[in-house]
């Protein structure tokens, strides 16, 4: 697959720094469920890493703790050296994580460029009312802003759907545009829910492009979880595996491939 | 002949320098980016072409070498064009959206020194086969996203680049040197190499001066009246000699204004934006907008739905002569400005065609119906014929004489000759130098009085009009020697919607024969209307009243072959309908619907032998193949039916200036 030719291109491992976020024997329950149990992994800053793991194992859980969305019974998690008391996902947001989502969340009946532009909300400092009148400060922070959007625009290739309401997309695109408006946050740590799910050959290869893309130029710090295996081998500098919410193997790609719990996980395994 | 810039300005970068002195102010070329049209005036692409020639000085470019140019229509890139011819080195567009290997081949023909391309796409495309590309010493981007992390040892931003040209053209000598570089150039100089794509064989690179291009490019303004107030879009492939002329050589002289958009997907909105009055397209693009617009239609309310069809109709049989300038009745006038208020100009706006003042159709034949359409709204376009070879025009369509089936009088200075095979051969000042690297090719494809062989067929009409048929390659004769273009006749009869698919015979046989297909849709239609009972296509092909409506639609066919030059002999003496339809399933298509005569003569051997023995009916038994893959066999008798000869009216080929 081209992904891989891409991966060598455009990532060398060699700027991943300090930790940017830490997982500590985190458990999460929903009543009697367990949906994680006693978890740990970190998230360096600059570098790519995957979460994977077979339908259950409580990945999306995962990112829903990171961002705040659901609050961990045990354990702690760490951002940027400040251990977290329950954050709430705004928090999150304004502190630099962005996100999407395994359904694409979008106002369907806004336009591309509109859905873009909620991105900036957070950045905006002019109140309410300035921006409902849309003059004189409002208005210049607004071109500022714009000028964000088309960057971000451009830098997805997305420029002949600016105009077009969200709902009329194909799914791909919808991702992208998805991708856009977290990218409008300008996030330290971008959490990606299955951005290729759903997606033709095509449209992965742009994804996965994108991906490498926003990691190389902005920096930005990147966790995904992803079914595809050969995307995620090509494109994370390093894997998390969970199972059943209990996390069984944690490396490379290449160490995590050759290791038998996961083979087993995946392929499954007489009991 | 001299041209009447080149007393003052005789190669491109002389003339973007006479821009920029005599129209400064005016812009020269839009790009939108990030959402909004970014512009620069021609003293600015001036600069830009000056201190993007000292950079590419500095890395060391010399005159004669190549550049190629790989990307979409940006900008920079045409001004990489510019600022190698500078330097008196050769621009080489490539296709951008060609294989690697493909770009390969043409990379390392030319000998590319260089190579400017739009993206990082374009660089990996070109990094995957450099070490096939001895030559390339450095290669140049326009969007650096992507690029941050490669070896920037021989990889450069062009806006770097001119930077650096810039910084060192403060120093005076420097600049002066610099100018001097650019005044040696002259008018003989290899101005382009132009890679043809090449349906057969490896790709050629037309080797084309300023001379020729300036020429060229003249012939067109003067045409039609171009000047510095006109806009096009520019969006075409690059490496097409129709966009250089076009997009990079009239504009140039010219002095108009040049629009990129922002990709392959907006050029629709950004032509609407813009409002274009000049505009060159193949026939497909014009379709793509015909039929999204008649599909949108079929989802409108039915008032609207009615009024658009019902003025389309007034159009269809107004609009071409109000064009056109015929008398119209003063009734049809007013309904016909009644139409174009509430639907020709809205639809107009729509293909953003507003503004046009003139548009070309080329590359290929354009269905009749098409282009009647977009004429019959009010939009004047015109088909053209052209060869990379010529710098572009052999012939054109003067205003008032368009017709759907011509291509149009010879192009000012283009001389046309039709040779003994009916071989369009033309001659005209910006003809080509050859094939670069290629002198075989070149001496096979010139005569010795300076014609160009064309490779297509065609004559004149007796309006002086030229009318291409096929490649010449593919034009048989009869016995008797007269021309047989077998493409020709089918389309003729194929013209007729009762009629789907034609094969012709007649390649070294005495007279012409077809075998026809129905279109069962149409006949069907026809049938249930005329109380004409049929349990299957075989029966209702077999049909008496079918096979007089055939033999009537021959008849026409065969009058107007009488009717036209050298191809009176080629007239249709007996024919038959097929018993079955011909389909790519058995191997008598191709997969893109075309017939494939000399596999059919030989499968319906039977049918082909009774065409020219005389019989009048004949047995054939053929294999066919159903979709699932099973077999099975039809048998039939075919009737076999004579058609009226008429005599030949039309006078012997005549030579047109």
């Amino acid at each position: 697959m081209n992904a891989h030719s891409m991966a060598v291109a455009g990532t060398p491992v060699t700027h991943k720094g300090e930790v940017l976020l830490s997982v500590e024997n985190v458990s999460l329950r929903f009543g009697g469920v367990k949906a994680i149990t006693d978890v740990s992994f970190d998230i360096r800053k600059g570098e790519i890493r995957a979460i994977i793991g077979p339908n259950g194992a409580g990945k999306t859980s995962m990112l829903n703790c990171i961002n705040g969305f659901y609050h961990p019974q045990e354990g702690r998690i760490t951002y940027k050296g400040v251990r977290r008391a329950k954050v709430r996902p705004h928090q999150a947001a304004a502190a630099g994580i962005a996100r999407t989502f395994q359904n694409v969340a979008l106002f369907k009946g806004m336009s591309t460029l509109d859905n873009i532009m909620t991105g900036r909300t957070l950045k905006m400092r002019k109140g309410f009312f300035w921006q409902a009148l849309r003059h004189g400060p409002a208005m210049s922070e607004e071109i500022e802003h714009r000028k964000v959007v088309e960057d971000i625009i451009d830098f997805l290739q997305i420029q002949h759907i600016r105009k077009l309401p969200v709902g009329k997309l194909p799914y791909g695109l919808q991702k992208r545009v998805e991708l856009g408006r977290a990218l409008a946050m300008e996030p330290e740590l971008l959490l990606l829910d299955e951005p290729m799910a759903g997606m033709n050959l095509e449209e992965k290869e742009d994804m996965c492009r994108f991906i490498l893309d926003v990691n190389n130029q902005f920096g930005t710090t990147i966790a995904l979880i992803e079914h595809d295996m050969g995307v995620v081998m090509d494109l994370s500098d390093r894997v998390v595996v969970l199972e059943y919410g209990r996390k069984i193997a944690d490396g490379t790609p290449a160490e995590v491939k050759a290791d038998q719990r996961v083979i087993d996980a995946y392929l499954g395994v007489a009991h | 002949m001299a041209s009447a810039a080149a007393a003052v300005a005789d190669t491109f970068p002389k003339l973007v320098l006479r821009n920029a002195r005599e129209r400064g102010a005016r812009v020269a070329f839009r790009h939108k980016d990030l959402g909004i049209w970014q512009s620069w005036t021609w003293a600015e692409v001036a600069e830009q072409v000056r201190a993007y020639a000292r950079g590419f000085e500095q890395l060391g470019l010399k005159r004669g070498e190549k550049v190629a140019i790989i990307g979409y229509n940006r900008p920079r890139l045409y001004w990489s064009m510019a600022a190698a011819q500078w330097l008196g080195a050769i621009p080489v567009p490539v296709y951008a959206d060609s294989v690697a290997d493909e770009m390969a081949y043409v990379l390392d023909h030319a000998g590319a020194v260089f190579a400017c391309v739009q993206d990082q796409e374009q660089v990996d495309k070109v990094l995957s086969v450099v070490e096939r590309l001895p030559n390339l010493r450095h290669m140049l981007y326009d969007e650096p996203r992507g690029l941050r992390d490669y070896d920037h040892a021989k990889l450069h931003d062009i806006g770097d680049v001119i930077e650096a040209g810039r910084a060192a053209l403060k120093d005076a000598a420097v600049s002066a040197a610099h100018d001097r570089e650019m005044e040696q150039g002259a008018s003989d100089d290899l101005a382009i190499i132009l890679y043809t794509s090449g349906t057969t064989g490896r790709p050629k690179g037309v080797m084309l001066t300023h001379f020729n291009i300036i020429t060229a490019a003249e012939i067109g303004c003067g045409f039609d009246g171009l000047n510095e107030s006109d806009e096009i879009i520019a969006y075409l492939p690059i490496a097409w000699v129709g966009d250089h002329v076009f997009s990079y050589a009239q504009a140039i002289i010219a002095g108009f204004c040049v629009n990129c958009p922002e990709g392959p997907e907006t050029v629709v909105d950004d032509r609407r934006e813009i409002g274009t009055t000049y505009a060159f397209a193949p026939p497909r693009v014009f379709e793509t907008m015909l039929t999204l617009t008649m599909v949108r239609m079929e989802d409108a309310g039915p008032l609207m739905r009615k009024l658009f069809h019902y003025f389309l109709g007034v159009a269809k049989q107004h609009g071409e002569k109000i064009l056109n300038g015929e008398p119209v009745p003063l009734g049809a006038r007013l309904l016909y400005k009644l139409g174009d208020i509430i639907i020709y100009a809205p639809l107009r706006n729509r293909f953003g065609l507003t503004n046009i003042k003139v548009g070309y159709t080329a590359g290929e034949a354009i269905g009749p119906e098409l282009f009647r359409f977009y004429r019959s709204i009010g939009v004047n376009l015109k088909q053209l014929y052209g060869q990379t070879e010529a710098g572009v025009y052999i012939t054109m369509q003067p205003d008032g004489e368009i017709k759907a089936d011509t291509v149009g009088k010879p192009a000012p200075q283009v001389e046309i000759r039709i040779a003994d095979n009916g071989e369009v051969l033309y001659r005209s000042p910006s003809i080509f130098r050859g094939y670069y690297k290629d002198d075989e090719k070149t001496a096979e494809t010139m005569t010795e009085d300076g014609y160009v062989r064309s490779g297509d067929a065609g004559f004149f009409d007796e309006s002086g009009h030229l009318k291409i048929i096929d490649r010449a390659k593919d034009v048989g004769k009869l016995n008797s020697g007269e021309l047989f273009p077998p493409k020709y006749i089918e389309n003729k009869l194929k013209f007729y919607p009762n009629i789907k698919e034609v094969v012709a015979f007649g390649q070294g046989r005495d007279y012409a024969t077809v075998a026809l297909n129905i279109d069962l849709t149409a006949v069907g239609n026809w049938a249930e209307r005329n109380n004409v009972v049929y349990a299957s296509y075989q029966e209702l092909a077999g049909h008496p009243q079918v096979y007089e409506m055939m033999a009537k639609h021959v008849d026409e066919v065969n009058r107007s072959l009488a009717a036209e030059p050298m191809m009176g002999g080629a007239q249709i003496k007996r024919f038959l309908i097929l018993h079955k339809e011909l389909d790519a399933d058995d191997g008598e298509l191709t997969r893109t619907q075309k017939v494939r005569r000399g596999f059919i003569a030989e499968r319906y051997a039977p049918l082909v032998e009774a065409l020219y023995n005389g019989s009048t009916q004949a047995d054939i038994s053929t294999e066919v193949t159903f979709e699932d893959g099973r077999k099975g066999v039809i048998s039939a008798t075919v009737k076999v039916a004579d058609a009226k000869i008429y005599p030949v009216t039309a006078p012997a080929a005549k030579e047109a200036a």
